[in-house]
């Protein structure tokens, strides 16, 4: 009897959220409130209620069926916040689902971060094995294929070199190096591609397509459409933790880009304790518009773009600064931008603030694009205070009228960015 | 050491079914063996990495003792002159404090080992409770420095370890049982309620105090000193003069009463932690 590799049923997955503190109405209430609470929460302890949280759930998955055959690479897709993540979650073991069960035939290695208990202030050999052992390669194995892993992470003249001193991109390739040589029989991948540089990215696909053709099962969670489209021979599109679409990925991805399943130009989080971040700073809104402040998501490629970050700092002392990524559809990093990097030196007030940024009018290519935002700490390796992949997107799109590159043609136009340049004419 | 860590769940397609756990539920201290290469990796990155961030490195391991004999003698010793069972003062309570050390840094550091760790346990499956075992684990490193301190100060005082200090290493078992039982109730408690890391330095404090480092049990008419040994700590510290010195009888009673108290915490410890466990990765 042959078994599927992973065979899901009725998978769901409900959270406990904060609820929001109601408003004290005066001084005098919230003085009495700070005082009585922290009574309530241990009274409300006591009385067997678990946690101090309120009672508010939400379904982060909801009755997900799906069965896996050995061998088979299927891509997970889905906007933020459909429950991509919650399923490798609940698969790879790490949190439990509240219905439904998934039984799981084989190995299974998860990756849902590279670099997952790098440490800092050990050198780049001393976290090759301990990264290798918390995913769960034995000693010998990665003893075996060190020197393969080092060569893959081409960082040689510096793997006896503290990570902390290490460059981002340095850190990512040794991350991913480790990461590419487990060796499971079933492989959970969450997003991990989004990282590196251009050329890295393409040599790590290309080892991921080997792994595939390994006949190796893979459950891969991506936002770029392209490597799906490369590496899944099936995809499932999530939304609202439920399946709305399974089958032949190109069928599949193109519902999920055309019937707007795709984020927009403009994303906010009423409630607050959902939205990225934590206690000290946390994402609000993050928006698309044009000069007159109307938010659209197609815009005229002759028009300067502004890309908005809201956000709410709570503790002092922060340092970070805002800044954003444009991916073009190939999911190619265009540029990157930050607010200034002097913000190293300065704390951020304490309230609510919103950074914006101009992308000049005729600059992006036309297409469309997607932003990561994020709120960057000033650490090495530098790790985001907040990330948000996929956040916005937007299009750009050229008229016909005049006073673009393109003009009045309608040839076809190569290069990822079409900036209007000044030329100058000598006879 | 072929075999892969996963070896649990490795080769034929047995499956193993992911669903939601209720109620109590086993301690799978097979799963901890499967695991045991991890054990040591964290427990030598713990190590290595206390070691090199500090300063003074491995020399902290030796100072806390040190120090705080030197305090428990000038105040206890010379000032309020308590008695010390024939030995001098300073080895006597060195010899309490050694043990001592050892506990309450792994009962501190367990405790917030969960949270600690938060990185790991979001993104990636493991028995969590690795995680305070190794930490504890680590702190033996630390007690073998400061051993080796004790017993150069014995030398110094010319006492020689009496033929009983071959029961040493159950005694140091008995203290590493009352750190990993406390730590894995604490570490569990804190994953959920911070409050827990601003207790554990109190809890240290009035323990240290319970337990007869500065002054000895001898203090104490039976049958109150036999049960003193409800804190297990008291049957370790008097185990380690015992086999130490050897100058008086062997606190057997005593040692038997913390022995049964460190194993009904540890037990209870690791069902409470194994219970929690479910929700960890969800609110840390």
């Amino acid at each position: 009897m042959t078994h599927p590799a992973i065979r899901i049923e009725h998978l769901g997955k409900e959270y406990r959220i904060g609820g929001r503190p109601e408003r004290y109405r005066s001084l005098r209430d919230s003085v009495m409130k700070a005082a009585v609470a922290p009574f309530q929460r241990v009274a409300s302890v006591l009385r067997g209620r678990s946690s101090v949280l309120s009672e508010r759930t939400f379904w982060a998955l909801r009755d997900v069926s799906l069965e896996i055959q050995p061998g088979e690479v299927v891509g997970v897709i889905g906007r933020n916040g459909a429950g991509k993540s919650t399923l490798l979650k609940i698969l790879s073991r790490i949190t439990e689902p509240s219905v439904g069960h998934a039984d799981i035939y084989g190995r299974v290695g998860s990756l849902l971060e590279v670099g997952t208990g790098f440490h800092p202030e050990l050198t780049g050999r001393e976290n090759i094995y301990l990264n290798g052992a918390i995913l769960g390669m034995p000693r010998a194995e990665i003893d075996r294929k060190f020197d393969e892993i080092v060569a893959f992470s081409e960082i040689e003249a510096f793997i006896d070199t503290m990570v902390k001193h290490y460059s981002s991109g340095m850190y990512m390739r040794l991350a991913f190096a480790v990461a590419a040589h487990l060796e499971p029989e079933i492989l959970l991948i969450d997003e991990v591609l989004a990282v590196g540089d251009l050329e890295f990215q393409r040599k790590c696909l290309g080892k991921m397509e080997d792994v595939s053709r390994l006949g190796r099962t893979v459950l891969f969670v991506s936002h770029n459409m392209s490597a799906v489209t490369r590496l899944c021979t099936r995809t499932v599109l999530l939304d609202e933790g439920r399946v709305v679409a399974a089958g032949p990925t190109p069928a599949v991805v193109a519902e999920y880009v055309f019937k707007g399943y795709g984020t927009r130009a403009e994303r906010q989080w009423p409630d607050r304790s959902r939205a990225p971040g934590d206690d000290t700073v946390r994402l609000l809104r993050v928006r698309a518009h044009d000069a007159a402040g109307a938010v659209q998501e197609s815009f005229d490629i002759r028009h300067p773009i502004a890309i908005e970050i809201q956000y709410t700092v709570m503790k002092p002392g922060l340092r970070f600064t805002p800044c954003f990524d444009v991916l073009n559809d190939a999911g190619v990093v265009l540029f990157l931008s930050q607010e200034s990097p002097d913000w190293e030196r300065i704390d951020r007030p304490v309230g609510t603030q919103v950074a914006t940024c101009w992308i000049p009018g005729n600059f992006l290519a036309e297409g469309s694009f997607s932003i990561d935002v994020a709120l960057w700490g000033f650490k090495t390796p530098p790790t985001g205070v907040i990330e948000e992949n996929g956040v916005i997107s937007i299009s750009v799109h050229d008229p016909l009228e005049g006073g673009s590159v393109r003009g009045r043609s309608t040839n076809a136009y190569p290069g990822v960015l079409r900036p209007l340049l000044k030329w100058e004419a000598t006879a | 050491m072929t075999s892969p860590p996963h070896a649990a769940v490795s080769d034929a397609p047995r499956a193993i079914r992911i669903q939601r756990s209720r109620g109590w539920v086993s301690l799978k201290l097979g799963d901890l063996w499967a695991y045991r290469e991890l054990v040591y990796f964290l427990t030598w990155r713990d190590v290595k990495v206390r070691y090199k961030q500090t300063v003074l490195g491995a020399a902290w391991a030796i100072l806390q003792p040190l120090l705080t004999m030197l305090v428990f003698s000038l105040f206890f010793g010379k000032l309020a002159k308590v008695p010390s069972e024939g030995v001098p003062y300073p080895v006597f309570t060195l010899a309490a404090l050694v043990p001592w050390t050892f506990f309450s840094n792994g009962l501190t550091q367990s405790s917030n080992s969960l949270v600690g760790n938060a990185n790991l346990i979001t993104k990636v499956y493991f028995p969590r409770l690795i995680v305070p075992v190794a930490t504890i684990l680590s702190g033996v490193i630390d007690f073998v420095l400061a051993f080796v301190v004790l017993l150069a100060m014995m030398a110094y005082y010319h006492l020689t370890p009496a033929t009983t200090v071959v029961w040493l290493p159950l005694f140091l078992l008995l203290a590493l049982v009352a750190s990993l039982g406390t730590g894995l109730w604490l570490s569990a408690m804190n994953v959920q309620f911070r409050d827990v890391r601003y207790t554990v330095p109190f809890l240290t404090q009035f323990w240290l105090f319970a337990t007869p480092i500065a002054y000895p049990s001898s203090l104490l008419h039976e049958p109150w000193r036999t049960l003193f040994g409800l804190n297990p700590m008291v049957g370790a510290v008097e185990g380690f003069r015992w086999a130490l010195f050897g100058t008086m009888a062997a606190p057997v009673a005593v040692v038997a009463m913390s022995f049964a108290t460190a194993l009904v915490v540890l037990v209870t410890g690791a069902l409470y932690f194994r219970r929690m466990e479910r929700t960890f990765a969800d609110i840390v």
